[in-house]
């Protein structure tokens, strides 16, 4: 990593341009250069082969054959997915439920990072901790836990029909409602620490101001808290959303035969059918429809609004 | 208002937390359940954790995760911050813009369409699916979660510290080793736990990356899950989560200790000057 060689003089310039060039060279190989491959395949036909597509390219064969495989793509696989009302509903189910999720996620996040905020300075690095430390625990296992809760004779269950509120054990697994719960669950330190790192660094003498002319709290909240929180709603809201749509292992366990999520899709095309081009197309799809809220995410993240959360330290 | 809303702040904090806790709570304790059956208690019992420590193909992936996520957090580490040191110290250069996306989309992109997009280059290239493709993977994703960690404790970091070490002489390279390097050290370490934790975790990216003699802990628990609930699978997270538990805690009072030291030190130089 050190550039030990060379004139003192090239020396800085040189270990510079290496601390540069490194992460820079590394993502474009594997993240940026991945997604034109994907395009490509998206483009390609399903074939009986190894790999399971054409045209392949072989760079060795010649300009002239790179070209006529160019000549070869076609946008099958997208009117496909156009044509077919499967996939329509897929992309606009998985949209709903990560907006809906998001919400549930924000409404149970808020009150938890306002407490936080609100707590003894000296109770807040430990309540920070507790946040952040079921985040660290497996993403599997966590959604796994909820399994044996929420199944039809799992323990939310044996503990409503014991303490006489219900009488039928309730079946929430394998609808949506279990996928709700999972989503917000897992997301919720998503959620909570980029609100906290908003409602932290709030003045807290604007609310006494208020107070002092008469405001109501209700009405201060409203008018003060939670506009000056905001920055930290939409980094919480970015954080959960986009991944949520995309989601594949908690609509898997916890979701049943009727929840559409085009992760799931995806992964079912890709590992059960082995269509690798029809994959791609519903993957550039989804890409596609996240660019949006993708671009908007990396422009504050990169101005420093409401970022990731403080590091964990 | 603070006065006011007291009652409401405390109880949301315990519910919230009661919420994170009780399903990990839950696990664990049935882990020790001497019945078959997950959710009614039969007694306390540790025959699971027995018969785990003899289930040989249990053992060889959760042996194949460890060295995944050894080998990737730490390479994830190294370009993660020089990453986080383009990011704040370099200013605009060419190609910035480009960079940035690149550190931030892979934070919230989809694991499935990252795993898709890994796969089908190496198909393309035709580099030999398994241990390597994993860590390569991994690599590329943790190291973006090193660089946002990494960057916001460069973004608070005392500049002029490292301006009095060049004007005395000392060549870049050093300064950042012998006075940068030192004072992140906290987040570094940080960073270095979570690439690690992503990479214990990770269930979709390792699916589509493996390929045949690599199998990973969450891909084995992943199938056996899809089979139905064991007290078995129930023991194997208790580990997980006991080791990962123990590691965070290890970490935090770690850079806490070097925080306070910190703090002590530069009082020290302040006072006597």
């Amino acid at each position: 990593m050190v550039v030990d060689g060379g004139k003192p003089k090239t020396r800085r310039g040189s270990a510079r341009w290496l601390v540069v060039f490194l992460p820079y060279a590394w993502l474009f190989v594997f993240f940026l250069v991945p997604f034109l491959i994907v395009i490509k395949i998206a483009l390609s036909q399903t074939a009986v082969a190894q790999p399971p597509y054409e045209p392949v390219f072989d760079l060795s064969a010649g300009i002239p054959a790179i070209v006529a495989a160019v000549r070869q793509f076609s946008v099958d696989n997208f009117t496909f997915l156009a044509e077919d009302s499967l996939y329509i509903r897929a992309y606009l189910s998985s949209l709903e439920i990560a907006l809906v999720s998001t919400f549930l996620t924000l409404l149970v996040g808020y009150p938890v990072a306002y407490g936080m905020a609100r707590a003894p300075k000296a109770w807040q690095p430990t309540l920070l901790m507790l946040v952040i430390l079921p985040f660290w625990t497996s993403f599997l296992i966590r959604v796994y836990a909820w399994i044996g809760i929420l199944k039809k004779e799992g323990l939310l269950n044996q503990l409503l029909l014991w303490s006489g509120i219900i009488d039928q054990p309730l079946i929430i697994l394998n609808t949506n409602w279990a996928v709700y719960i999972g989503i917000v669950y897992s997301y919720l330190p998503f959620m909570i620490l980029p609100l906290y790192a908003a409602l932290e660094r709030m003045d807290g003498t604007l609310l006494e101001a208020a107070a002092d002319l008469g405001c109501r709290p209700a009405r201060a909240f409203w008018r003060i808290t939670f506009p000056l929180s905001l920055p930290g709603v939409v980094a919480g809201c970015f954080l959960v959303f986009i991944p949520v749509t995309g989601e594949f292992v908690i609509p898997d366990l916890l979701g049943g035969s009727g929840t559409l999520m085009i992760g799931k899709t995806l992964w079912a095309e890709f590992f059960n059918n082995r269509d690798w081009p029809l994959a791609s197309a519903v993957a550039v799809i989804l890409l596609l429809l996240l660019v949006i809220p993708i671009v908007a995410f990396q422009n504050r993240a990169d101005r420093g609004e409401g970022t990731v959360g403080k590091a964990p330290t | 208002m603070r006065r006011g809303l007291s009652w409401f702040t405390g109880t949301s904090v315990v519910v919230g937390l009661a919420f994170l806790y009780l399903p990990i709570f839950l696990l664990v304790v049935f882990s020790f359940n001497a019945s078959k059956l997950v959710t009614v208690w039969g007694g306390f019992s540790t025959k699971w954790y027995g018969s785990l420590f003899q289930n040989e193909p249990l053992l060889d992936a959760a042996w194949v995760t460890l060295r995944v996520a050894l080998i990737s957090a730490t390479v994830a580490t190294v370009l993660g911050t020089m990453a986080a040191v383009v990011l704040v110290r370099f200013g605009r250069f060419r190609g910035r813009t480009l960079f940035s996306g690149m550190i931030y989309a892979p934070l919230v992109m989809p694991d499935v369409i990252t795993g898709l997009s890994l796969l089908l280059m190496f198909v393309a290239i035709g580099f030999d699916r398994g241990f390597w493709t994993i860590v390569l993977a991994h690599i590329t994703f943790s190291m973006c979660f090193v660089a946002v960690v990494v960057q916001s404790r460069l973004v608070t970091f005392d500049r002029s510290l490292e301006e009095a070490a060049m004007d005395l002489g000392c060549p870049p390279v050093k300064t950042f080793f012998a006075i940068t390097l030192p004072i992140i050290l906290p987040a570094v370490v940080a960073g270095w736990m979570l690439a690690f934790t992503l990479s214990l975790d990770d269930l979709v990216i390792a699916s589509f990356t493996t390929g045949p003699g690599a199998t990973t802990l969450p891909m084995k628990i992943y199938s056996q899950v899809r089979l139905g609930v064991t007290p078995e699978i129930n023991a194997a997270c208790t580990i997980l989560i006991v080791i990962v538990t123990i590691g965070a805690l290890a970490a935090s009072l770690v850079t806490k200790r070097r925080e306070v030291e910190r703090v002590r030190a530069e009082r020290l130089a302040a006072a006597n000057p």
